[in-house]
């Protein structure tokens, strides 16, 4: 250390005022890593001067000592404040960098959707679950006894003639395509303790022409419920109820006189709703009425004990008032678009 | 049933300015549901004409057209056009005369079309007006020349409006008739009923004193019904009339003409006509024959096998031994209650008739007219049953009109055969209406409404003792009463009553996991459809077995499509026919996805039941079991397809094409979506690619398949080469699910995460290598991921070097690197043990 440089507050500030104004002159990471190498590394002037505090007489020690560590100080702080500014520089560009166009990104996931139908069908089913029903299932393809038999449908009867039936193969199985969920009420009735509050919703078979407003293949349900003092009254509250549940409060129903073997007395439900495409108006949307006793007395159940009411609806012509359906073709046709602008939600 | 609103007011009153709508409304109200409204739609002015005068002018397209003076109104009056009195008009026609009365509609009038009229240039003249024919009218299909009112055996000042003299100004009603409901099927039944619905008052047209008719020695008839249907005689009741001197050649006047063609029917003969009016009036139906043509008195009686006969209509039927026949000395001369036959029927030239009125068995017309697909007007009344005790009122009615209209002159005495089935009457409890109702009724309301529809009632111990009215036989149960007393007051009066249900448990498993399992699809990606489920045999056959050979399915006997009778036994045709549709419509990116049932019978199995128990009574348990033995398999099933992108070209996404990945993944989520596990093997299937063809098996049951459709297979369905699809029997799935989970507590030690190459044959599946490092590696390995699957340089030709990333973890302690090794070299021994795996440096 022949050449080691003379300690005073004049060389000690000339070595602090150059690694200050190295430091502040650094203009990226990689430049104050080197600035930091020449300024405080080992043969740095700073190191230097602090070498040669070992030579420095005693007396002189402690204040030069003072003056050094106060100037390694200084630009350990210059240091640190510049590496920050840097850092936050570095980070703010190169979150400039990572901008993207929010609207322009790729998905890797596309849109799927259930089937309305489908979707309106777990929707009646969750009405009715809420009230305490049960959900009830049966198979497609049925006994003519479930069908019609213990339906009070007379071998000989027109009503059995008029249910457009499709007949299996060949007919002496007497296996039908069920031409309703009934059959489904009748297995309830025959397996359940009572009393029976179900829903047997499902697809039903009729050999009716493929049009706007008919399928030969479409989606039902009916409920049924049996009970001691069950009454009229009971089944127009419980589609009051229904209606309103499905398409809100405005909308009433109403029951008109009519005609079926399972039931007596029997009605057809029309229902309105201020809504409707054309104006608030009186739509038909489906069968109900009272157990014919003759039915229950099928299933074995006295039809002097209990009593029951049961009602049915067709799926897709309540998506048709409810959503503005025109077509009831496109339901089937598996169009994706068709169930995409529903998605998720009916 | 079509009712025309002038022959209902003769026997209900209807209000000044009742409109069809009104009729609607209130026939709805009582059960008679609205169908259509039926008018002739001829608006005037339309007069009666008289040809003054014609001049006959040959055209050159060699038609003869007649240049016409026709008057129009009294001489001096102005015409109801506003034109003058006398009209010139030109006639294509030439079945007329000078001094004619003829309809002539002028101009301002409107025809059935719309066909206006207007004063209009014609072969060299200006045609004011037309005279009409009986089909410009749409009064009949009459078009050789135009209608001249004597024909009708009308005759009427000039100037008189044509549209009220016709009945053109008729319209009708048409209403549905519900199949209980047979005396709907008359204006006497319907008028009834607006009754019922308005209180307006109603005149029995059956009971009319000037048809009382005494019953005396008739025209000779039998019965002879050696095979009753359930146990019914075939015929109960025959009432005859004789008529004679009729003369059959006179027009059916005007007023019957309408009515008839409003209610839909064809105006043929006066003979003929009346027979159908009296039928539609009263609901009996009648039959008329030409006395002359019968040899000897009428046997009923079942047809033997092989008997013909030639019904009305011309067709020559084979008739079989449940057939009842009307028969004479000569044979067969009519299907009873279905259709008369040729070789009796009236004529132009018959001059004594005849008349019928029969009341049948509804069983045995039912299956008659079935039988030989001949629903006609007599067999729709008889099927749903006819007042038995009209018979001979309508008889009297027949002759009434035979006599004013035809001239003839009635025997004094009918003949009648049977007795009338006479309701048994019902006990009705006090208080059973008002329960099974739910609205507390008055004693006088109950008695009022029955008396009201024709019932009589007695005052019985604890309540009444009700007998139905004759032309009711639908009504045999207190509950039909309750019906009854419920219309007539209105089901308006029912109050809304919710009823509380006991507890419910909500969906059953079965049925959140399948709503799970749509849910999951659709949010992946997949759209649902709902299909068809009819299939030719060959759809079926490819897709339904993954081996060769026909498959077993449901055959519809009266299938809509012939090409398609059977039902599906698997989903993907339905899904591939909708890809199929989508892509047509250019939507060429597609994940489809369908939940269903399909129906698996098994080959050689007969299902059904030849004979079913009776529906009176609960079955037993036997016949019961009988009854669900015969129902074919019909499982749920999930399926998915897979076309075109998965992810589609996007800005920094390069395009993901769609293949068995996605259909394996799509099962992968069905499982999940279930909890079960899903075991996913090399397979094949007929239909499916033979190096892309994933077999899935549950506890070692096959359950379903996914890969992509062989190329030819996809050709031929006209879809493009590569479509994925998978399909799974859901119920299996579900059924081997664990009801609850048994959770595993969750480790936070720290874990150890190691990687693993091995180099395999190719012909090794991955998955049985990783399930043998995972069994090697024992309990500390918690997960286990295929990451690469490496094949070429530094490889072996025939094999593939497998890259696994396994995360450890102990439950106690934190796992050292080296227990981790031990761990992974443990693994890799027994996948080396199984399957002669090296490791890869």
């Amino acid at each position: 250390m022949s050449d080691s440089p003379h300690i005073s507050e004049a060389t000690v500030n000339a070595a602090v005022e150059a690694a200050l104004e190295a430091i502040v002159s650094a203009a990226d990471s990689s430049a104050l890593k080197q600035v930091r190498t020449e300024h405080t590394g080992e043969s740095s002037p700073l190191a230097k001067l602090n070498g040669t505090l070992r030579a420095v007489a005693p007396d002189q020690k402690a204040a030069l000592g003072k003056l050094v560590g106060q100037a390694r100080g200084r630009v350990n702080a210059a240091f640190a404040a510049r590496e920050q500014e840097i850092l936050d520089a570095e980070n703010a560009a190169q979150l400039e960098a990572e901008a993207v166009d929010v609207t322009a990104l790729p998905s890797r996931y596309r849109a799927g959707a259930r089937h309305p139908l489908t979707l309106l069908q777990d929707r009646v089913c969750d009405v009715f679950t809420g009230m305490g029903w049960e959900i009830a299932e049966g198979p497609e393809v049925e006994s003519e006894w479930f069908n019609f038999d213990a339906l009070n449908f007379d071998a000989d009867h027109p009503a059995r003639a008029m249910q457009d039936t499709f007949f299996v193969d060949p007919p002496e199985s007497h296996l039908v395509l069920r031409t309703h969920t009934s059959p489904v009420q009748v297995r309830s009735m025959l397996d359940r303790e009572l009393p029976v509050y179900v829903l047997a919703p499902g697809r039903v078979y009729r050999t009716d022409e493929f049009d706007a407003t008919h399928l030969p293949v479409f989606m039902q349900f009916e409920g049924l419920a049996v009970d001691k003092g069950l009454t009229m009254a009971h089944l127009k509250g419980t589609l009051d109820h229904f209606v309103k549940s499905i398409f809100g409060d405005e909308a009433k129903i109403r029951l008109r006189p009519s005609y079926f073997p399972f039931t007596e007395p029997s009605a057809e439900l029309d229902f309105w709703h201020p809504t409707f495409k054309h104006g608030p108006r009186w739509i038909e949307w489906g069968g109900c009425g009272m157990v014919n006793p003759n039915v229950l007395r099928a299933a074995g159940i006295d039809p002097e004990v209990y009593s029951g009411f049961a009602f049915g609806m067709g799926i897709e012509r309540g998506l048709m008032l409810r959503n503005d359906v025109q077509d009831m073709r496109e339901m089937v046709e598996g169009d994706v678009r068709f169930s995409q602008q529903f998605g998720m939600v009916v | 049933m079509r009712v025309p609103l002038s022959w209902l007011a003769e026997y209900v009153d209807l209000a000044p300015g009742t409109t069809t709508e009104n009729v609607h409304a209130a026939l709805v109200s009582v059960g008679l549901e609205e169908e259509d409204v039926h008018t002739f739609d001829v608006t005037g002015p339309v007069v009666v004409g008289e040809v003054l005068e014609f001049v006959e002018e040959p055209q050159k397209n060699g038609k003869t057209i007649r240049w016409c003076q026709v008057r129009v109104a009294p001489d001096g009056e102005t015409a109801a056009d506003g034109g003058p009195s006398v009209h010139g008009i030109v006639c294509g026609a030439d079945n007329f005369y000078v001094g004619d009365k003829v309809v002539v509609t002028l101009p301002g009038a409107v025809l059935p079309g719309p066909f206006p009229i207007a004063a209009r240039k014609t072969y060299g003249h200006v045609s004011d007006g037309m005279i009409a024919s009986t089909r410009e009218l749409g009064l009949g299909d009459e078009h050789d020349g135009i209608l001249r009112l004597s024909t009708l055996g009308v005759d009427a000042e000039v100037g008189t409006d044509a549209i009220a003299l016709l009945g053109l100004d008729d319209a009708a009603v048409e209403i549905n008739v519900t199949p209980d409901r047979g005396y709907a099927f008359s204006i006497r039944g319907v008028a009834r009923e607006y009754s019922h619905a308005t209180g307006a008052a109603f005149r029995d047209p059956a009971t009319r004193p000037e048809l009382d008719t005494p019953i005396g020695d008739g025209f000779p008839v039998a019965f002879d019904d050696r095979d009753p249907i359930r146990g019914q005689q075939g015929v109960r009741l025959f009432s005859t009339r004789i008529v004679r001197g009729v003369d059959a050649s006179r027009p059916t006047p005007p007023w019957m003409v309408s009515r008839l063609k409003l209610a839909g029917i064809r105006s043929i003969s006066l003979l003929v006509d009346i027979t159908n009016y009296v039928m539609l009036e009263l609901g009996q139906p009648m039959h008329g024959y030409d006395l002359d043509k019968l040899t000897g008195g009428i046997v009923v009686r079942r047809a033997v096998p092989t008997e013909t006969i030639e019904t009305l209509d011309g067709q020559t039927r084979t008739l079989d031994r449940e057939d009842l026949l009307i028969t004479d000395g000569s044979g067969a001369i009519g299907i009873g209650g279905v259709m008369g036959g040729a070789l009796t029927e009236m004529s132009e030239t018959t001059t004594n008739v005849l008349i019928e009125a029969a009341n049948f068995d509804p069983v045995s017309i039912a299956r008659t007219a079935r039988r030989h697909k001949l629903p006609s007007e007599a067999s729709r009344r008889f099927e749903r049953g006819v007042d038995p005790v009209i018979a001979t009122a309508a008889t009297a009615r027949v002759a009434e009109l035979l006599v004013s209209l035809a001239g003839g002159t009635a025997d004094a005495v009918a003949g009648l055969v049977g007795d009338p089935a006479t309701p048994e009457p019902i006990e009705l409890p006090t208080g059973y209406v008002s329960t099974l109702i739910g609205v507390d009724y008055t004693d006088d309301e109950i008695r009022n409404s029955l008396q009201e529809i024709g019932a009589s009632t007695a005052d019985a111990d604890g309540g009444l003792l009700v007998t139905p009215p004759t032309w009711r036989p639908d009504i045999t149960d207190k509950s039909d009463l309750a019906e009854e007393v419920a219309r007539i007051v209105g089901y308006d009066r029912i109050p809304s009553v919710l009823p509380v249900a006991p507890a419910g448990r909500g969906l059953t498993r079965e049925q959140r996991i399948r709503r799970t399992v749509a849910d999951s699809l659709a949010a992946a990606g997949s759209t649902e459809i709902v299909a068809f489920p009819f299939l030719p045999a060959a759809a079926n056959d490819l897709y339904g077995s993954p081996v060769d050979g026909p498959v077993a399915a449901v055959k519809v006997a009266n299938a809509l499509d012939a090409s398609a009778p059977f039902l599906r036994t698997t989903l993907l045709p339905g899904l591939i026919e909708a890809a199929r549709r989508n892509l047509s419509r250019g939507l060429v990116d597609l994940s489809l996805f369908e939940i269903g049932l399909v129906f698996t019978p098994e080959a050689g199995v007969a299902y059904g039941s030849a004979e079913l128990p009776s529906g009176v009574e609960r079955p037993s348990a036997e016949q019961l079991a009988v009854l669900n033995a015969g129902i074919p398999p019909q499982p749920r099933h999930a399926a998915v397809l897979f076309l075109g992108n998965t992810i589609a070209k996007q800005p920094g996404q390069p395009v993901v094409a769609s293949g068995i990945a996605d259909a394996l993944d799509a099962v992968k989520r069905i499982a999940w979506a279930t909890g079960a596990e899903i075991d996913v093997v090399q397979g094949s299937h007929k239909a499916l690619h033979p190096g892309r063809t994933a077999e899935l098996r549950i506890g070692g049951t096959v359950i379903g398949y996914a890969g992509e459709l062989l190329p030819t297979v996809a050709a031929e369905a006209d879809l493009p080469r590569v479509v994925a699809v998978a399909e799974l029997d859901l119920d299996a799935l579900i059924a081997a699910t664990a009801a609850e989970l048994q959770a595993r507590p969750i480790r936070a030690l720290p874990a150890a995460t190691q990687d693993l190459s091995i180099v395999v044959p190719r012909t090794t599946p991955a998955a049985a290598v990783l399930t043998a490092v995972r069994e090697g590696a024992g309990d500390l390995l918690e997960d286990i991921r295929l990451v690469d699957d490496y094949r070429g340089q530094g490889i072996d030709a025939e094999a593939k070097s497998l890259t696994f990333a396994l995360r450890f973890r102990a439950d106690d302690r934190t796992l050292t690197a080296a227990e981790a090794s031990d761990a992974k070299l443990a693994g890799y021994a027994l996948a080396a043990e199984r399957f002669g795996a090296v490791i890869r440096d």
